[in-house]
């Protein structure tokens, strides 16, 4: 699952920081179209955000979120060049992280 | 989860197994997953039983909430939703589609200098409302936006 791209700039005293991870995300509800059976969750429980080594994001997901997920959000405070470091962690135990610099 | 950190959690003394645990380099720094997963509100079937396990209940409706979604989504599986809270010192958002099988999608914690913001892609399997819910200052807070269903994403 691994392969997640960060993008982190500056707008003003904001960073904004983009992050597309890669992910089946299946929700455990759904059947699967040929044998009719459930197609079991598999999908990102919990995502850590860490900007200069503070903790700025600490989610919680289910199978809700969409297929490989987008997230973005903003950090007042952050300045060009601090590092970005985003990790998941899914409901199977499989882990992925990225990390990048502010432009 | 992981059982070996769930017996770890269970034991007593928690934070200093814990911080001997990452001396001891058995733990990433920035790997602890604090938080664990609240999994009865993740399964809950209905909001209110989601709200009630995330301790977010009675939440007051609030204009400083935005929620932004398309007023119609053609397909379900991917809609953009974009939560602004001008509310101060937010500290959780939480995303929730009424209707969905198991309406909880997430729960952002914020801190740290990070805004009342959060933007992401949702499933939804019927026309509902897109429910934001804030958590800031001891305080629950709430807003809505209805969204429009063509093709419902979840499968079935």
């Amino acid at each position: 699952m691994a392969g997640m791209k960060i993008r982190a700039s500056m707008a003003g005293d904001v960073a904004e920081i983009k992050a597309l991870m890669n992910h089946v995300m299946e929700t455990g509800l759904r059947k699967d179209a040929k044998t009719g059976e459930i197609v079991p969750a598999h999908h990102i429980t919990n995502v850590t955000a860490t900007v200069g080594g503070k903790v700025v994001l600490d989610a919680q997901w289910g199978g809700g979120i969409s297929k490989n997920p987008y997230l973005a959000f903003k950090v007042k405070g952050a300045k060009a060049g601090d590092k970005v470091v985003i990790e998941t962690l899914d409901n199977k135990g499989e882990k992925d992280s990225a990390e990048a610099d502010i432009g | 989860m992981n059982e070996q950190r769930r017996s770890i959690l269970k034991g007593a003394g928690a934070a200093s197994v814990v911080t001997v645990a990452a001396a001891a380099g058995l733990l990433k720094p920035g790997t602890v997953w604090a938080a664990g997963w609240n999994k009865a509100a993740f399964e809950a079937k209905d909001m209110a039983g989601a709200l009630s396990s995330e301790g977010a209940s009675g939440g007051a409706d609030s204009g400083q909430i935005t929620v932004k979604a398309p007023d119609i989504a053609e397909n379900g599986a991917v809609v953009p939703v974009e939560v602004i809270s001008a509310i101060p010192g937010t500290e959780h958002i939480i995303i929730l589609a009424e209707k969905n099988g198991f309406p909880l999608i997430a729960d952002f914690g914020l801190q740290n200098g990070a805004e009342g913001y959060v933007s992401t892609r949702i499933k939804m399997g019927a026309t509902s409302n897109v429910v934001a819910v804030v958590k800031a200052g001891g305080k629950v807070y709430k807003a809505a936006k209805e969204v429009k269903v063509t093709i419902g994403g979840c499968g079935g």
